[in-house]
């Protein structure tokens, strides 16, 4: 039997953990290295990196930092941002990461989730996709949610699907840092198309959130806000959605 | 000393870290010699049975590996590492294990996604409990512990059996004979518990 996973991400910038709301506004969450030991030691079942920044001049900071982080942690780790090739994904798994994530660039070229699957096994591979409604539609967005895409959300997690993604990270940019929830029918639609795991991303701002993600069909929740700045601790997660009877890790 | 046998594969590093942190010293070492020479050994590993089967004979890893466990200094595999101490693997067919272990390793049957991810519950099987080095851990009869794999053992005697998992099926994810013990899953990535089953098998004394 799996657990359900409970992932804080830390979107990293300039060397530090930020966190906006829609993807702006960004405030200073504190050191990357301290808070990747503190989720640790906390239970966090996984760590997701994120640079959001990722700007190619800075690839060599960036992959540094990675290195600090799996250094100070012994859960699997996660890292996206500015990965475009086969050569980046490579660097980053050498820098510590266990999985990377691709987004925009997978967008991009098509050939790329197949091409990483190949070099490194499908659990590598976590395709990310930030969505947002836009008059109806599910629209898949990218580079960093400042561009729309014709894509459909749901059409384009089950592409991901069969070119070999082993996980799919959904963002609701409509949610994100609002902490008013995960979009639950987005999430329920997603479950639905793959069998892969979905990570539900975007909106959590209290336990009861997380439950509903996992009721919605997430195999895993990503938070940031709630662990960063609200007073949630992971032990307390924990317990809330073991007594509710999720599938959790004691 | 702990030698992790390093024969190009990945994700070898977190191990030496993971026993590190614990206050125990590991050298990671393709050398040979340097594995005989060591209190106990470690295999760990990620990738494919066959390409792995043909370096450790190439090298002479696989056969020092193999005298440390005939001389009675305790052995751990993780998961290819485990699968490795086995006859053959439906992965490689014509490849051969180590044979430490007697049992096969096969892919999973399960219409779930494979590979296998997560972690995964894991509970002591009479043997489990029985079993020196297990004593003090998995307090609640069962840990979670993180997986990552396509293929599993098999056809392992039911004494050899130390913990399973269920993923569509059982499987055998923690099996040890003697001196020989190993884990389908990732000690190193699975925290307090992995931290744990780490120390254990650093102060075993078989």
């Amino acid at each position: 039997m799996l657990a359900r996973r409970i992932i804080p991400c830390l979107d990293v910038a300039g060397g530090r953990v930020v966190k906006g709301v829609h993807f702006e506004s960004l405030r200073d969450a504190g050191d990357p290295v301290w808070q990747a030991a503190r989720y640790d030691a906390e239970g966090a079942d996984e760590l997701v990196f994120l640079d959001i920044s990722a700007s190619p001049d800075q690839r060599e900071t960036t992959l540094e930092m990675v290195a600090r982080v799996a250094e100070s942690i012994f859960i699997p780790f996660t890292v996206g941002g500015g990965i475009r090739s086969v050569a980046d994904a490579g660097a980053a798994l050498r820098a510590g990461a266990d999985k990377v994530s691709v987004n925009t660039a997978a967008v991009r070229d098509r050939s790329l989730v197949p091409q990483l699957a190949d070099s490194f096994g499908t659990q590598c591979v976590v395709a990310a996709v930030d969505v947002k409604r836009i008059g109806g539609r599910l629209a898949v967005m990218v580079n960093g949610g400042r561009e729309e895409t014709s894509l459909d959300a749901i059409e384009w997690i089950g592409e991901l699907e069969a070119k070999g993604a082993g996980e799919i990270l959904l963002t609701s940019m409509d949610k994100d840092g609002t902490g008013t929830g995960y979009d639950l029918p987005l999430l329920r639609a997603a479950s639905a198309a793959v069998s892969i795991p979905v990570i539900a991303s975007g909106g959590a701002g209290n336990l009861p959130h997380l439950a509903e993600a996992f009721e919605a069909g997430a195999h895993g929740v990503l938070a940031a806000t709630i662990f960063h700045f609200q007073g949630s601790t992971l032990p307390e997660a924990r317990a809330y959605l073991r007594e509710r009877g999720y599938p959790v890790r004691p | 000393m702990i030698a992790v046998v390093d024969y190009g594969v990945n994700n070898l590093k977190s191990v030496v870290r993971a026993l590190a942190a614990g206050g125990h010293t590991a050298t990671l070492t393709t050398d040979p010699d340097e594995v005989r020479g060591a209190d106990r050994v470690l295999l760990p590993g990620v990738g494919n049975f066959g390409q792995a089967s043909r370096t450790l004979e190439q090298t002479g890893l696989g056969g020092a590996v193999r005298e440390v466990a005939a001389a009675g200094r305790p052995v751990m595999g993780i998961c290819l590492g485990l699968q490795l101490f086995f006859e053959g693997s439906e992965e490689a067919p014509g490849a051969r294990g180590l044979g430490l272990l007697a049992g096969r390793v096969r892919r999973f049957a399960t219409s779930l996604p494979v590979p296998h991810v997560g972690w995964a519950r894991v509970d002591l099987t009479g043997p489990g409990r029985r079993h020196a080095m297990l004593a003090s851990l998995f307090s609640q009869g069962a840990e979670f512990f993180y997986h990552v794999h396509s293929y599993h053992p098999t056809a392992v005697a039911e004494n050899a059996v130390l913990g399973i998992g269920e993923y569509g099926e059982s499987f055998p994810t923690l099996v040890g004979e003697g001196v020989v013990v190993g884990a389908q899953f990732h000690p190193e990535k699975s925290q307090r518990a992995g931290m744990a089953l780490l120390d254990a098998f650093a102060r075993w004394r078989p």
